[in-house]
């Protein structure tokens, strides 16, 4: 077996994996039960002094920190909670397999493996995963899951279905250290990007429902935390994604002899990084702050994703030979 | 709340215009202005214009736009009629040089520079300025902790000092006031000055620089030179004596492509090589894609390449009156290549051929002559001919033949078509002349750009990047401990913190700063153990 066929059978595995992951956190909201709050459950040290942080600007005095959390309530019923944690444990063996797919594939085509549109969708998505990983050991955000996952699940889907192709040198306008660099940046931010469009999206359903709606039985964290997160995860990611955009400047400007030349694959980064900008801009304006400013979140996702399907497929241009389909 | 951190204040609030009268809303111009000042540099109008920037660049990437492919902006405007005409007249094609869209970004603009400078007029005060007094009521600050020690007033105080590391303190009665991250908002100053640069270092670089094309066949050559360029596209303040005269010579074009599997005939590498010469340097030099050549600050890139076969065309008094490369123009990714050899100047009014050249040919009923490799397997040219010559204004471009007014050869009711491979020859029909493919060559096509407005644009992207780093990551807080003599003796010390945008970090840091005053270090260890205030 290649290096090459070794990397795809990993990618299937990984979905394989990804799939009971999905499952088990399915079977999670379909037996919801009250919990105390995720944050009690993931760092009772913690939580007691952070929920005593109300919203930035309000006033909230803590003479003395709240007795500890109390101890989980007793289940009513089967432990839902149990299944998320498989599920946790699944995703990160998925996420293991799929790092190893991604290598492999580096690999067998002695290269970043980042040179075509199939290997930016396994890269993407397994950065998108990663980052909600990584972001889970400091947040307790184990039901962002619910969609991280099957949305990696679809994406390698995808891949392999539509996108595949055999791993081949690169056609020379694709061979520069800048394409590992640039893309490189792009992955990271598209797929922590991914984590805050999901954290914004349930800021905004948390805003709607208020604080103690449960999510089929199962409690979500308040507004004010989700809110706090996605900014995090956005100020992380805001900065990365600029970097992309002036890399891959840089590397226009020594491939093609211009910095910038309206390309609908550059228009639509600028697009992206002109929405993000006006996220962080309007969680600063009087009255935009809250379901406004994640909508602005949302819709800088949705170029995010356009610039990488609707651009490729519709609208070419000179970045067309890295869409490799 | 009695503190708030000063930086980013927010007019959009209130943009209400300021009555002259009080009766009613009657404004006098100056009013006016300033009213419409102050809404234009309002973070909410900020936030407008940027979401409206990034609508008005949508059209852009949907529509052809003249700078980058002329002839589908054209094919465009044919296939939709008075739409087409329409859109142009609205600046379509243009979008990106168009009234609506640069009047969208220069009014962003003004209102950035209409926010910074009083921003920075506030900040510039707050970074000579001590930290504010304590408030009276620090319970009401949004993080506090309060406990009891051992230690009399002014010893906390003291180690508070040494625990508000990084801080810039202010010793008030009884208390301390601190403050840190000053560098967020000069981070964010930062920032939006170096986007203004940015858009100035873009425009200067625009007005001054060039980019010119020239197609170069083996062994022919290009001066840099106003006039010497095929086409050549400059900035309105560009002045063609400043180029630097030097020369590049084609050697030779390296190809190499795919040789199986499914992406037979993909592009793996291409090579040229050149000699370059000014006026007191000489040297070779391989330009590819991603690696240009540099000389004298001006940067040539290869950016496309093709085949120019070699003919040598007789007319019917048996002069050669054409001989040499003819660059033919690639249409698709196996280079069948179309082109037009011209010799105006044969006997009977002049000689013309239009065709194609296949360098693996294939002759398909559906798809007629074309070409299944882009190498040289099996070279051939299918070509057509015409008596005349082209009308002198129309005769643009070298890779067309404009067939109006040229009569096309016949050979008996069909028209005369020859197919050569290299090396052999056709006679056209009634003794009109003969036309013969003598070789191959490769033709490259290099950019020239001049480089000298990149470097300004280049320190302005990074400025703007290590300004949003520090703004978006630096955390700005102010934090107070007050320490007072309680009844029982001992001391109460409240420690309370005002952060913006970091709730989290904000309580971490006002814990460690009540943690460390609780358990000074250098204390005696047995008095030191908090009251029933501790936290568990
Ligand atoms: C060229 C257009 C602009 C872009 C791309 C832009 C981008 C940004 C970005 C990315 C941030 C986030 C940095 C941070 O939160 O610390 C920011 C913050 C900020 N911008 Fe702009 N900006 C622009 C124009 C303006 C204008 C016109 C104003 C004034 C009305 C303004 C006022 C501010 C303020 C006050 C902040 C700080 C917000 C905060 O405290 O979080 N910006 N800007």
């Amino acid at each position: 077996m290649s290096v090459a066929e070794l990397s795809l059978d990993l990618v299937y595995a990984a979905m394989a994996v990804y799939a009971l992951a999905m499952l088990c956190s399915f079977v999670e909201l379909a037996l919801g039960r009250p919990v105390p709050t995720e944050a009690a459950v993931r760092e009772p040290a913690r939580a007691a002094s952070r929920r005593a942080v109300a919203a930035e600007g309000s006033v909230l005095t803590e003479e003395r920190p709240p007795a500890p959390p109390a101890a989980p309530a007793p289940a009513s019923g089967p432990d839902a909670g149990r299944w998320g944690r498989i599920a946790v444990s699944f995703t990160i063996v998925a996420a293991l397999l799929h790092l190893a797919a991604v290598v492999c594939r580096g690999i067998a085509a002695g290269r970043a493996p980042w040179g075509n549109m199939y290997e930016f969708a396994i890269a993407g998505s397994f950065a998108a995963v990663a980052v909600f990983l990584v972001a889970l050991r400091r947040w307790p955000i184990r039901l962002a899951g619910v969609v991280v996952v099957p949305f990696a699940l679809l994406v390698l889907g995808l891949a392999v279905t539509v996108l595949y192709t055999e791993p081949e040198e690169l056609v020379p306008s694709l061979q520069s250290y800048w394409l590992v660099i640039h893309v490189a940046a792009a992955i990271i931010s598209t797929g922590a990007f991914t984590l805050g469009a999901v954290l914004s999206a349930a800021h905004w359903w948390r805003l709607r429902t208020g604080d103690e709606k449960r999510l089929a039985g199962i409690a979500l964290p308040p507004a004010q935390r989700l809110d706090t997160w996605a900014y995090r995860v956005h100020v992380f990611t805001f900065p990365v994604w600029t970097f992309a955009v002036m890399a891959g400047a840089i590397w226009a400007e020594n491939a093609w002899g211009r910095y910038w030349g309206w390309d609908p694959k550059e228009t639509w980064a600028l697009i992206t990084w002109i929405v993000y900008a006006g996220y962080l801009h309007a969680r600063a304006t009087t009255g935009w702050r809250g379901w406004k400013s994640d909508a602005i979140a949302l819709a800088g996702y949705a170029a995010l994703l356009f610039n990488f399907i609707g651009v490729n497929v519709w609208l070419g241009g000179i970045h067309a030979p890295y869409s490799g389909v | 709340m009695t503190a708030t951190l000063g930086a980013a204040t927010d007019s959009a609030g209130a943009p209400t215009p300021p009555s002259s009268a009080p009766s009613g809303p009657v404004l006098g111009v100056g009013g006016w202005l300033r009213w419409g000042w102050r809404t234009l540099t309002s973070m909410r109008t900020a936030l407008l214009l940027l979401l409206l920037l990034a609508v008005v660049a949508v059209p852009g990437s949907v529509l052809p736009q003249r700078s980058s492919a002329p002839d589908e902006v054209a094919t465009w405007i044919e296939d939709h009629g008075r739409l087409g005409e329409l859109v142009d007249r609205l600046g379509g094609f243009n979008v990106y040089s168009s009234p609506w869209f640069a009047a969208v970004y220069l009014l962003l603009f003004t209102s950035l520079i209409g926010c910074v400078v009083p921003r920075t007029r506030v900040h510039w005060n707050a970074l000579r300025s001590q930290p504010p007094a304590t408030p009276r009521r620090l319970e009401r600050l949004p993080v506090h902790r309060s406990f009891t020690v051992e230690q009399p007033p002014e010893q906390v105080l003291q180690s508070a000092r040494g625990v508000l590391r990084g801080f810039r303190v202010q010793a008030y009665d009884r208390s301390l006031s601190a403050e840190k991250g000053y560098a967020k908002e000069s981070a964010n100053l930062l920032f939006h000055v170096a986007l203004l640069l940015l858009l100035v270092t873009v425009a200067v670089g625009q007005l001054v620089g060039y980019t010119a094309n020239k197609v170069v066949v083996e062994g022919g050559s290009f001066v840099n030179a106003d006039g010497q360029y095929d086409s050549i596209r400059h900035g309105a303040r560009f002045d063609g004596a400043d180029l630097d005269p030097f020369k590049v010579t084609l050697d030779r074009l390296g190809v190499r492509y795919q040789e199986d599997g499914p992406r037979l005939g993909e592009p793996r590498s291409f090579d040229a090589r050149v000699t370059w010469n000014d006026e007191d340097a000489t040297g070779t030099a391989s330009v590819a894609p991603n690696h240009p050549l540099e000389v004298d600050g001006t940067k040539v890139f290869l950016t496309g390449n093709g085949y120019a076969p070699v003919f040598r065309v007789t007319d019917s008094t048996g002069a050669v009156v054409y001989e040499g490369p003819q660059p033919f123009l690639p249409r698709d990714s196996n280079m069948t290549s179309l082109g037009a050899v011209k010799a105006p100047s044969a006997a009977g009014g002049g000689l013309a051929f239009s065709g194609f050249f296949l360098p693996t040919a294939a002759v398909d009923d559906v798809v007629g002559p074309h070409s299944t490799y882009p190498d040289l397997v099996e070279p051939k040219v299918f070509l057509n001919a015409y008596r005349g010559s082209e009308d002198g204004r129309k005769a643009g471009s070298v890779f067309t033949l404009d067939t109006d007014g040229l009569e096309r050869i016949e050979d008996g009711d069909q028209p005369w078509l020859a197919q050569l491979g290299v090396g052999e020859s056709a006679e056209l029909p009634d003794g009109l002349g003969t036309i013969e493919l003598v070789d191959v060559i490769r033709f490259a096509n290099f950019q020239v750009s001049d480089t000298t407005g990149n470097g300004p644009t280049l320190a302005a992207a990074v400025l703007a990047l290590v300004g949003l780093m520090g703004s978006l990551l630096l955390r700005r807080r102010r934090v107070w401990v007050r320490a007072t003599a309680g009844e029982d003796g001992r001391t109460v010390v409240e420690v309370a913190g005002l952060g913006k945008g970091d709730a989290d970090g904000l309580v971490t840091e006002v814990d460690r700063i009540a943690d460390e005053l609780r358990t000074p270090a250098a204390s005696p260890p047995d008095t030191d153990r908090p009251t029933g205030q501790e936290r568990t």
